[in-house]
């Protein structure tokens, strides 16, 4: 019987010839990840295990839920977390942006394991590894024992074919998925991407739908790496590939170009429409950035709608960089100049308002229309404030024209 | 022990919103459980008393300040149809009994619930009708009867 590339990776860093789904192994981790959120729990969590870090190297700490400080209580924790990198001589310590932006930019090699403290690090299987998400008191112990076990989760096929039509990208492609199969369509289960979409899409894009799969309740993401995901990570890592008689419990065929930009509406990421049954929505923020659109072929999409025209009035544009690297890049290319000059504001990389700390909060009755994964009542500051999730282009031309727009008229 | 109904998908951020959760006070946490989607929660929960909710409880974010935050409220267990396996993790991992009953729909709001944490059978004494949970898998009894994983990983000789 065949195996899944999920299945291949947790044999091999569990030093087993094979596995089944439904087995639970105790697997080597390569990678183990925590932000100033999730980090504090896990600190108190390893000392009351009373172990040094397994291997300081494979550790990575990373600032970005609410960096710089907005609030003596997130100072406080931060100055906690600082002290236990510099005690346990953690090298792998970042302020400079969003933790999986961090690892793909600088660890992630196909074929490692993964474990994060924050349920987006399903991310990082878009490189062809495996990569899920954990609370504090698993990430405490993956740091004391290298180790952690998992359960072999059944998988999901969704094979995407086609090419879109302009003006709709990776993000209205895994917002209609997520609207197909609900918010727990995938629970506990591998999603692989397939298919010749899949192939041809960027490595950027690949990150965008590994993403959301835990927002359909997904383990992980996770697709093939391949020459692309090489050349992108300047890494080789080792490329696992599913058997053609690979088991999947599900398979979804899906054409990309029957989907038209898409919207997950208020508030729940299921609650998906097509941007046509929204459109007029007035709104108050737009906000491009965040793990899921926040790089530069993100902020270029948004730069080319935006180029030479004003915001409308009354809106707050924000554009936050996933990581240091992008806004240098997307910088050079003058992209966030543009982008200036057309109102928007650029905020330091990192989560910004996604999770309602800083840099952004909605008050009461506030709509915002934003790049980010989720769109939960309360998420980005008061619990009557409505938030929109839709594709960086749905989020600039919708900046210019204060309501909420199709963005084929503008691209 | 007074039952509390929520409905399928609930997320962490209903149960803990993020603007609460810049602290790992345990006390401070079990004051904010649900404190926007449910606000006399807090205030009106009393030890022992019970969640019972449909699919996907817990779903959303890996922040472990919701099952921390539900536990110290003095919730003795979440009765669910299913749970997102991220909250599932870490409530068995801080000792918060979880127990998943697809017949949930059965109990309401108010009613009085007790649960045989060995047998997994749950009386609801208002209807006078007993449910059964699905048993966890073994692995899972085990991190449960150490009374978390921090504990098992030192059974097990882990650390």
């Amino acid at each position: 019987m065949g195996l899944t590339i999920t299945e291949k990776i947790l044999a091999n860093a569990s030093r087993k010839s094979e596995v089944a789904s439904g087995d639970v192994v105790i697997a080597d981790v390569d990678i183990v990840m925590a932000h100033d959120s999730t980090a504090p729990l896990a600190v108190e969590g390893l000392y009351k295990i009373g172990k040094k870090v397994f291997d300081p190297d494979k550790i990575v700490i990373v600032f970005d839920h609410f960096f710089p400080a907005p609030s003596v209580d997130a100072a406080r924790l931060h100055q906690k977390v600082r002290n236990f990198v510099t005690e346990q001589k953690i090298p792998n310590f970042f302020t400079d942006g969003v933790c999986h932006q961090i690892l793909v930019e600088k660890f992630v090699s196909p074929g490692n394991v993964i474990v994060g403290a924050d349920s987006h690090t399903c991310t990082e299987g878009a490189v062809g590894a495996f990569s899920t998400g954990l609370g504090s008191t698993d990430i405490a112990g993956a740091m004391a024992t290298g180790k952690c076990w998992f359960k072999i989760p059944e998988s999901l096929e969704f094979n995407l074919s086609g090419s879109p039509e302009k003006g709709v990208y990776a993000k209205d492609v895994i917002l209609n998925i997520i609207g197909q199969v609900g918010a727990d369509g995938a629970l506990y289960k591998a999603a692989e991407f397939t298919g010749d979409y899949v192939k041809n899409a960027s490595v950027s894009s690949r990150l965008t739908l590994c993403n959301m799969a835990v927002e359909m309740g997904a383990k992980n993401g996770i697709i093939e790496a391949d020459e692309k995901t090489r050349n992108f990570l300047g890494r080789e890592g080792k490329i696992f590939e599913s058997d053609k008689d690979a088991v999947y419990e599900d398979e979804y065929e899906i054409q990309v170009d029957t989907i038209g930009p898409q919207v997950a509406c208020p508030p729940t990421v299921d609650n998906v429409k097509p941007v046509t049954s929204v459109e007029g929505e007035k709104i108050d923020q737009a906000y491009i950035g965040t793990c899921t659109n926040g790089r530069s072929e993100d902020i270029e999409i948004a730069t080319k709608i935006l180029k030479g025209k004003r915001i409308a009035e009354n809106v707050r544009l924000l554009v936050i960089p996933a990581s240091t690297k992008i806004y240098l890049d997307t910088f050079g290319k003058g992209y966030l100049q543009e982008i200036i000059k057309s109102g928007g504001i650029i905020c330091n990389p990192g989560c910004g308002p996604c999770v309602g700390r800083h840099e952004g909060v909605l008050a009461e009755g506030e709509t915002c229309i934003s790049t980010q994964n989720r769109n939960f009542s309360g998420r980005m500051g008061h619990p009557k404030a409505e938030i929109y999730l839709a594709s960086p282009a749905t989020v600039a031309a919708s900046a210019l024209a204060g309501e909420i727009v199709d963005p084929r008229g503008y691209v | 022990m007074r039952a509390w109904k929520f409905g399928n998908d609930v997320n962490t951020d209903l149960i803990t919103p993020g603007r609460y959760t810049i602290t790992t006070d345990k006390t401070k946490l079990g004051k904010i459980a649900f404190i926007e989607h449910r606000p006399e929660f807090a205030r009106e929960v009393k030890a022992g008393d019970i969640i019972v909710a449909g699919e996907n409880f817990g779903c959303g974010s890996s922040r472990e300040h919701a099952p921390v935050a539900i536990k110290a409220a003095g919730v003795s267990a979440v009765l669910a149809k299913s749970f997102a396996r991220i909250f599932f993790r870490n409530a068995i991992n801080i000792g918060l009994p979880l127990f998943v009953c697809e017949e949930v729909d059965r109990i309401d709001d108010g009613d009085l619930v007790e649960i045989n944490f060995e047998t997994g059978q749950i009386r609801d004494k208002t209807k006078d009708m007993v449910l059964k949970a699905k048993p966890l898998p073994k692995f899972i009894q085990k991190i449960v009867e150490k009374g978390g994983l921090v504990n098992f990983l030192r059974s097990e000789g882990y650390v």
